[in-house]
């Protein structure tokens, strides 16, 4: 769905030729819902194609507006709201192949959801009944790490995998701007590079590690990185669900046909807090804010699909109402999700047999069950 | 050397610790294809200790990888290749360079099956090269087996000698399971004859190695032999020491111990590590739990003092040895 710009001819879509002000940032809609030309990415889908990307957004943004509703009522510990991110994470999802494996950090609820995961599945860890619990190899979505970076490793490591069973497919590795300090990272970017592993590094740069902006991480925009490493790197409109897709899209496909690694950094913005536990009025203004809802990713997808007429007032109140009824669906099942019980949590510590976990189970079962009305 | 490079000629040879670690890696490479080796200067050189010599011009640049000079780099790649269906060994260069790797180690590698609820495992081996006695620099001569053993999650071995060399580290890349593989760095030039038809003794098992009735050492990796040499010692005075390798420390297998000490009524715990926190405080915990009522005295540990590694001029005085294990076997009757 993704061609060059050589074979974009007959589009149905309305360009304008207006670049961003950022000369390196690639966007192909802009906050107004204009399509914009870039010399090296353009996108050409049905209307129904469009149609769903915007879908997916709005359905992701209420599944995470859930989330942190059900933290807020007690039915879970903490979430980490994807708020204000899901162009980056729906444009690079959907510039997937079922082949491809993703490898996300605790906040690529909108990933997950394009990789057909199930969102109650990504509650567990934060309703405190796992640690994560899924198959990851079920839908190619590892899980959720929570240890800052650590998955990058994990990613490229699964890529050199991939590259020696000769598998047509691409890893795609999520981090933060926060990450980018870790030693991890970069450590991944040097193995990513010397093996020329198929691996697209790809940065949600939401401007905020909890409290701590950009200019506490970097001193050089972050994509310009990867040069250093030796492989490219470009900034994405991460607003913009189209350019991402575009974008991650080329990225996957030169990673899968040979040509080794590539840093996308989706330049966007965390609009809530960092998780519930956080509180953003503590270090930052309320302006930047409200600079960056002009931007809303979902607004503009609305924008564009209304001036092109792909999509009718119908048509937007039937995603809605689709997305409460997916929330209400997640939310029944979430209160519903039941306590592990305690004695499982020897069952899948090691593979095999392992002495010290059958003698404790056995005591500590025997302690547990001692106790009267004990299950 | 005048060492053989393969063991399928079904004769014994004489072979040495590295040697061991090096026809047992060969063994696993040829009999498993997903079986991978990662490590800082594993290749071309053969490892600074040359244990994987030869292995790369024989298995490929694939199969036997020269990383870039990242601990955490190579245990956390390793992981993924662990999960995209791989079987990676992992060396690293020395005791005190694993710690870059700790957070991987210990926070994905350990954690990662649990995590998934079971639906992925991580047989990944990190072969760490540990203990002193050999004059060498900062870092180079640590005993960082307990921050490991601790880990639930992880198995952590430790061989003694040529022969548990060659079939424990085959054993340990065939386990489902991370293991935290151990090498007595200052043994690796010891030398014993192998049997390459032989039975393999279980993996996680540990083992008398010399029997005896009055007191019962245990330890394991480097001070196997130390402790040997110390049962021999006593032995010329008239006290008969029995000696246990546990070779295995996660888990621990301490039936044997509490077999021996219900016969000695004395328990010594050996290794090269602080007393402090050590090993030999677990062993000394279970005996006394177990054995209460046969122990003539209480569980002694010999170790190294709750110190840094010192200057390698002073490690003969901060390291056990053959006095300092029987000076506790004294102290041990004295009671």
């Amino acid at each position: 769905m993704v061609t060059s710009r050589k074979g974009a001819g007959g589009k149905t879509a309305a360009k304008k030729k207006a670049g961003p002000k950022d000369p390196d940032l690639v966007q192909l809609l802009t906050p107004e819902g204009e399509l914009v030309e870039h010399p090296e990415y353009s996108i050409d889908l049905t209307p129904e194609e469009y149609r769903g990307l915007y879908r997916d957004m709005v359905l992701v943004r209420r599944i995470d507006a859930e989330g942190t509703a059900l933290q807020r009522q007690g039915e879970l510990g903490l979430w980490a709201p994807l708020l204000g991110q899901e162009a980056a994470q729906v444009g690079s999802g959907r510039a997937q192949t079922a082949e491809d494996y993703a490898f996300p950090t605790y906040r690529e609820h909108g990933v997950a959801w394009c990789r057909d995961v199930d969102p109650v599945n990504l509650l567990g860890m934060f309703r405190g009944v796992n640690n994560g619990g899924w198959d990851p190899n079920e839908k190619n979505f590892h899980l959720y790490t929570i240890v800052i970076g650590s998955q990058t490793l994990h990613a490229t490591g699964y890529a050199m995998g991939m590259q020696r069973d000769g598998r047509e497919a691409a890893v795609i590795a999520y981090f933060g701007d926060g990450a980018s300090s870790q030693g991890d990272v970069n450590e991944a970017f040097v193995f990513a590079s010397v093996n020329n592993a198929p691996v697209v590094f790809f940065c949600q740069n939401n401007q905020w590690a909890i409290s701590e902006p950009n200019e506490r991480q970097f001193r050089v925009p972050l994509y310009q990185r990867a040069a250093g490493f030796g492989f490219p790197g470009v900034r994405v409109d991460g607003n913009d669900v189209l350019a991402c897709l575009a974008v991650t899209k080329a990225a996957l496909e030169r990673a899968r046909t040979g040509n080794g690694p590539m840093l996308v950094e989706a330049f966007t913005y965390r609009m809530g807090a960092h998780t519930t536990s956080d509180d953003p009025t503590r270090y930052r203004d309320s302006d930047e804010l409200e600079e960056w809802k002009a931007k809303d990713p979902i607004l503009r997808m609305r924008a564009f699909l209304e001036k092109n007429g792909y999509a009718d007032e119908a048509y937007f109140k039937d995603v809605d109402a689709e997305a409460d009824t997916v929330a209400a669906d997640i939310r029944h099942r979430c209160v519903t999700m039941p306590d592990p019980q305690p004695i499982s949590i020897f069952d899948h510590v090691y593979a095999e047999p392992h002495p010290l976990m059958d003698e404790e189970r056995a005591e500590y079962g025997a302690y547990w069950e001692s106790f009267e009305g004990a299950h | 050397m005048a060492e053989s490079t393969n063991t399928k000629n079904g004769q014994t040879q004489q072979i040495s610790l590295g040697k061991g670690l090096n026809l047992g890696l060969r063994r696993a490479l040829e009999d498993d294809p997903k079986v991978l080796l990662m490590g800082e200067d594993i290749g071309k050189l053969g490892g600074v200790f040359r244990v994987t010599d030869g292995l790369q011009k024989d298995f490929g640049e694939g199969r036997v990888i020269d990383t870039p000079l990242a601990e955490s780099g190579i245990v956390g790649t390793a992981v993924g290749l662990a999960l995209s269906g791989y079987r990676p060994v992992v060396e690293i260069q020395f005791d005190g360079f694993v710690f870059p790797a700790f957070d991987q180690i210990v926070t994905q590698v350990a954690k990662m099956r649990a995590r998934a609820l079971g639906t992925v495992s991580m047989p990944i081996v990190i072969r760490i090269p540990f203990g002193g006695g050999i004059g060498a620099v900062e870092h180079h001569s640590e005993s960082p087996e307990a921050y490991f053993a601790m880990t639930a999650g992880l198995r952590v071995v430790a061989a003694s000698n040529p022969v548990d060399a060659y079939w424990m580290i085959q054993q340990a890349i065939a386990s489902d399971d991370p293991v935290v593989f151990f090498e007595p760095k200052r043994r690796y030039w010891d030398k014993a004859e192998l049997d390459p038809d032989a039975t393999p003794y279980p993996l996680y098992a540990s083992r008398v190695v010399r029997q005896g009735t009055d007191a019962t050492v245990v330890a394991y990796g480097p001070m196997v032999k130390t402790c040997l040499e110390a049962a021999a010692a006593a032995a010329d005075e008239g006290r008969s020491l029995e000696v246990i390798d546990l070779r295995t420390l996660n888990p621990l297998d301490l039936e044997p111990v509490y077999a021996s000490v219900r016969k000695t009524g004395r328990l010594i715990t050996v290794h090269e590590a602080s007393v402090f926190m050590g090993m030999g405080a677990e062993v000394a915990a279970k005996v006394t739990e177990k054995c209460f009522y046969s122990l003539e005295a209480p569980v002694l540990r010999v170790g190294a003092p709750h110190t840094p590694y010192p200057p390698s001029r002073v490690e003969e005085e901060f390291l056990p040895d053959l006095d300092r294990v029987l000076d506790a076997v004294d102290r041990a009757f004295a009671f």
